[in-house]
């Protein structure tokens, strides 16, 4: 039985070949340790990583390459930014359909002094940009918010909040954008974003173990980093330097891994964001068609929108838990999904399926309409049976 | 070997400065080349870019204003 995988927002699969024929070279040929040692390999491997930077940098609109700080997935991206910049008695404002990478940190903050306001969205994941503005105050630091839910797929208002924020001035404006980088247009300057998280290894289509952080200029003074150590800088010096992006990249990076992220990124930028979004938006369409006949039994979350989700649809089956649902998928269709709470129990509460979540489809750009059809057949199965 | 009567080299904060002036110089088709800092230099970070001694100005010019901080040195 053919294995059909819709868990991309989990991970992308499969990625192009150029990702993994990327690694090989850098491997097989190259090798070394980037920015450390001054023989050719080093730089050759320095020059790769810096390569990534350029790529990712014209993805998003960065002013710089070196403004992006390469990590190992969004969730250090992250919090590099929460725990590095917020202090007790700061104020920080967030939705609540975020995922635990910006919840976790945030409660840990919360009981060290940090006050943490959760704006509540609607039931299908939406946010109004007003409800943000008025929960702002004089002690407010930062806006951290998704740019879209990993549970339903909401596309959340990223550019009307970067304009209230933009215009009150001095609080710092962070986007979640593990689930968009790649998938929806990004560019920093203007959405207005001062601090950038994203994943490696979804819509960039590099190897797990990658992610970044873009930091407009000028903000990295008041974010501390999250590890000190070796930078290959400054050498002389015991301080942790204070430029970008050493200061945030501290010990030997995964260069085999950005060198595959560089050439997933190259991939995308090669297909285009637009005809990879066209895909995937009609892919979306087509599965929440199909769903639309099984009105009765199936309650589907969210906008159920294709233009105003990402290729992500959280549904439940009528008396079946998410668990059995998939189960079900895998053994009987070979479809690979994901259930329960996604890592994002806020957003589950918000829609209304906490505890027991739901069964969340999404699709990639190596999905086939044949792939939404079958699903949907799996789906007709579960409930006949 | 770098030549002391014919380059100069440009000193850097961190690697990525150095790559990035690299890819800016090479663009303006002046020829250069990354090496490791002469054992008699001290820098901040490993690699330096050798120039030719005659497009010094031109390669201050170039980078003056797309990167913080650089030191060009006649050998």
């Amino acid at each position: 039985m053919k294995t059909i995988y819709l868990d991309n927002a989990a991970t992308s699969f499969p990625k192009p070949e150029a990702m993994l024929a990327a690694m090989t070279a850098y491997q097989q040929a190259i090798g070394a340790n980037p920015g450390r040692s001054g023989h050719g390999l080093s730089i050759d491997a320095g020059r790769i990583v810096y390569e990534t930077r350029e790529t990712l940098a014209r993805l998003f609109n960065s002013e710089d390459p070196l403004r992006i700080v390469l990590t190992k997935n969004s969730t250090e991206a992250l919090n590099i930014v929460l725990k590095g910049a917020l202090k007790p008695d700061d104020h920080v404002i967030t939705s609540s359909m975020e995922h635990n990478s910006v919840m976790r940190p945030l409660r840990f903050l919360e009981s060290q002094g940090v006050r943490v306001s959760v704006i509540p969205c609607s039931p299908r994941g939406e946010l109004d940009p007003e409800d943000i503005k008025k929960a702002i105050r004089p002690a407010t630091k930062m806006v951290v918010m998704t740019h879209a839910s990993n549970v339903t797929g909401t596309i959340l208002p990223v550019e009307a909040v970067g304009a209230i924020i933009r215009e009150k001035g001095d609080i710092l404006f962070c986007v979640d954008a593990a689930q968009t980088a790649g998938a929806l247009p990004m560019d920093v300057q203007k959405l207005k974003i001062d601090l950038l998280a994203f994943t490696g290894h979804k819509s960039l289509y590099g190897p797990q173990g990658t992610g970044g952080l873009y930091i407009r200029k000028g903000l990295e003074k008041g974010i501390a980093p999250l590890m000190m150590g070796g930078t290959g800088s400054r050498s002389e010096f015991e301080a942790q330097p204070d430029f970008m992006p050493d200061k945030y990249e501290s010990g030997t990076p995964n260069t085999i891994g950005f060198a595959g992220l560089g050439a997933g990124a190259t991939y995308l930028a090669g297909q285009t964001m637009e005809r990879i979004r066209a895909k995937e938006e009609q892919l979306t369409r087509r599965f929440l068609e199909r769903l639309e006949a099984f009105k009765d039994q199936v309650t589907v979350y969210g906008l159920i929108d294709a233009a105003r989700q990402t290729a992500v649809i959280s549904f439940n089956v009528k008396n079946i838990s998410p668990s059995d649902a998939a189960m079900f998928f895998e053994e009987k269709f070979g479809i690979l999904c994901r259930p329960g709470l996604h890592c994002a129990p806020a957003a589950h509460r918000t829609i209304g399926t906490f505890p027991q979540g739901t069964v969340r489809f999404s699709f990639g750009f190596f999905n086939t309409s044949r792939d939404v059809d079958r699903a949907a057949k799996a789906v007709m199965a579960l409930i006949d049976r | 070997m770098t030549d002391p009567l014919t380059h100069a080299v440009v000193l850097f904060e961190s690697v990525g400065h150095a790559l990035r002036a690299e890819k800016i110089v090479k663009t303006q088709n002046i020829s250069c080349k990354l090496i490791p800092v002469p054992r008699h230099l001290s820098s901040d970070c490993g690699v330096c870019l050798r120039i030719p001694l005659c497009a010094k100005d031109e390669v201050k010019n170039i980078l003056q204003g797309s990167l913080d901080f650089f030191e060009i040195i006649s050998l």
